[in-house]
């Protein structure tokens, strides 16, 4: 039984590589990465908003081929943050801050080219182990969500933002702050289910309510140049290349750290498909790798460990993201949520029936996540210096330049000038709420969700004639349920242990 | 003690929860006013915006109580942002506002061509020259990739109908 749902998957998987490996798909995870990498390399542009500026290009091309461009963006993003990681000692992404913590050290030692090297092969390696979760794991809870009501996927919904509070290094009250901010603003416009205008106070442009993917290029990008302009940020960097030498001897040497590439795949798995992303997973991986080392003294000063650990986990936990976000409609990440509006503007709905209905697009997507991460090693491997050449550009050419390049992304998501201004306000919220500690996460998560929690809620209450112990009445949706309340008082527990000592 | 020469965090951290404050406040009137109860058919629509207004609501008067609380203790001391990073946080800002106003009147691509250059010559220091031509062909790679390629129109000003576009 077990064996044949497996090669029922293969078969799948096989058809899936048919869809993307014709030409012009291929063009298009070539062009993703290198984009990609672009973003990932460019301060002020990373996963999530570079994929919200670059979907409205999308709009005219077939969903199979714009979600492989896209997800090839991803892919090269998370590649490009490890290079200006190590080789700048500044993160280009959140996900890669604690890949500077040696990587930089390394570099400074002289041994860049192992640090990038290590850095690739592993964010390779984490991938792929997470690429086979999804390619086994996908199907089996897609079948098994097909059962769900609306009060089991309100329950994932719970789940979901819980663990953002229960999880989240930021301050409880801020993430919950940033996430009811994501969901009020979602509800601003039609009220879907009754026609009613909620919250537009009489203005007409605010119909149609806001649209994350504004959220998503002002919070992160504008947001970004502000608080790397105030930085002052000169880039001295060391210098890059990597020849093939490098690389079969920093290959030969990376089997010895077996252990920590396997403990860093689970804990990015599971921060991934459980809404943590790749950012705090990182930081997980690199703090257990740290703890369970023989030689905890050489973290900070070069130890390759400490790059190995924080780049497989990101890479883990950023695939396997479109976990959720493929099988039950809810995006582990922002830019799995980003993702997750491209597929609804294509006019596909995400979620169980995604796997029946739209098998070519679902396997055509996980077919390319095998070879564009392939592509993308390669690809880095090869032109690290490039990419280190785009850093020296002076902040002062390529800080403009990105303000206009959100601009122009955020005017086409809907030919609107008021989003461009939209944008702006954004932007001046995220530079703001990055230095009071609010998540940014949280809020896009809502935004995105809001409407579809929203639904589920009132269908289940519905269903309930407005009782809430709908949402304990069957077993499945009972012990969901029962998990995101623990999530919830998870804080709270740590609150009281520190009453208890003080 | 010198409290003039940076922002604090405390006053920020209360501005912000301030905003937060107000948003709840119109999302609960909003909610009342659409009803927030059972009606006939199911829950009403500002049923489900309502208890999102309460939690913001509360949210942010913890902030604000949290940080009254603290107030003495803090002291002014932890720092938002010192006013030289601050100013230079504004130096981009403030170009990005007027750009984004020049869009108006000008259309993306003269007013990216003029954003860009007027930065580079200003906290570049490059040559006129140099920052013309880089902005004229950031502009330029807009045009080919946007209207040309792609065919999304951008926003555009008198220039590119007097070029007859």
């Amino acid at each position: 039984m077990v064996g044949l749902l497996i090669m029922d998957e293969l078969n799948n998987l096989l058809q899936g590589f048919a869809v993307a490996l014709t030409l012009p798909n291929i063009g298009f995870m070539l062009i993703g990465i290198f984009l990609g990498v672009l973003i990932g390399v460019l301060p002020g542009l990373g996963g999530a908003n570079g994929v919200a500026i670059l979907l409205p290009l999308t709009f005219g091309m077939s969903p199979t081929s714009a979600i492989i461009m896209l997800s090839c963006i991803y892919w090269g993003a998370l590649f490009g943050g490890a290079i200006t990681s190590i080789l700048f000692n500044i993160p280009g992404e959140p996900w890669s801050v604690a890949t500077t913590f040696d990587g930089y050290p390394m570099a400074q030692k002289g041994k860049a080219a192992q640090a990038l090297t290590a850095a690739f092969t592993s964010s390779f390696v984490g991938a792929f182990v997470a690429v086979l979760m999804v390619t086994f794991l996908a199907p089996v809870v897609a079948k098994f969500a097909l059962n769900f009501g609306p009060p089991e996927f309100f329950a994932v919904q719970l789940l979901t933002f819980a663990s953002f509070i229960g999880m989240s290094k930021e301050p409880p009250v801020k993430t919950l702050l940033a996430m009811m901010l994501g969901f009020a603003l979602a509800a601003v416009g039609l009220d879907s289910v009754t026609g009613t205008l909620r919250m537009t106070y009489g203005q007409e442009s605010l119909l149609k309510g806001f649209d994350f993917l504004i959220a998503v290029i002002g919070l992160f990008g504008i947001g970004e140049i502000l608080l790397t302009m105030e930085e002052g940020l000169a880039f001295k960097g060391q210098k890059g290349r990597i020849s093939l030498k490098d690389v079969i001897e920093t290959w030969k040497e990376l089997p010895k750290y077996w252990a920590t590439s396997v403990r860093a795949c689970l804990i990015g798995c599971w921060m991934g498909v459980t809404p943590g992303g790749a950012t705090p997973a990182s930081f997980m991986s690199y703090g257990t790798a740290k703890r369970i080392s023989k030689q905890p003294e050489n973290f900070g000063k070069g130890a390759i460990e400490g790059v190995i650990a924080p780049e497989t986990a990101a890479h883990a936990a950023g695939t396997s993201a479109l976990l959720p976000m493929l099988t039950l409609g809810i995006p582990g990440s922002p830019t799995a949520a980003v993702l997750l509006g491209g597929l609804l503007i294509w006019g596909l709905q995400p979620g169980p029936l995604l796997f029946t209905e739209q098998k070519d697009f679902v396997w055509g997507l996980i077919a390319s996540m095998y070879l564009g991460n392939i592509v993308g090693l390669i690809v880095v491997l090869t032109t690290v210096p490039w990419w280190a050449a785009i850093l020296r550009i002076p902040f002062s050419i390529i800080a403009p330049v990105i303000v206009v390049i959100c601009a122009v992304g955020a005017y086409t998501v809907h030919n609107s000038m008021l989003d461009v201004v939209l944008m702006l306000v954004f932007g001046l919220m995220g530079y703001a709420f990055k230095k009071l500690k609010y998540p940014l996460a949280p809020l896009v998560l809502a935004l995105v969700l809001g409407d579809m929690a929203e639904t589920s809620f009132r269908q289940s209450m519905l269903i309930s004639k407005g009782s809430l112990e709908i949402f304990v009445s069957t077993p499945l949706a009972g012990s969901i349920t029962c998990l995101a309340l623990i999530m919830l008082v998870w804080p709270l527990l740590g609150l009281f242990k520190k009453l208890n000592r003080g | 003690m010198k409290t003039d020469s940076h922002l604090q965090m405390r006053w920020m951290e209360l501005l912000v929860a301030a905003c937060f404050l107000g948003v709840s406040l119109l999302v609960i009137t909003d909610s009342l006013r659409v009803g927030n109860a059972w009606g006939t058919d199911g829950p009403e629509p500002g049923y489900f915006p309502f208890y999102i207004g309460c939690l913001l609501f509360g949210g942010a008067a913890w902030i604000i109580l949290q940080t009254l609380w603290a107030w003495k203790q803090d002291d002014g001391k932890e720092v938002f942002a010192e006013k030289h990073e601050f100013n230079l946080m504004l130096l981009m800002l403030v170009p990005s506002a007027i750009f984004t106003a020049a869009i108006f009147v000008l259309g993306i691509y003269l007013a990216s061509l003029v954003f860009v250059a007027a930065f580079m010559v200003w906290q570049g220091k490059y040559s006129y020259f140099k920052s013309i031509a880089v902005g004229t062909s950031i502009s330029a790679v807009l045009f080919s990739f946007f209207e040309v390629w792609f065919k999304l129109p951008l926003p555009k000003g008198f220039i590119e109908t007097w070029l007859g576009y």
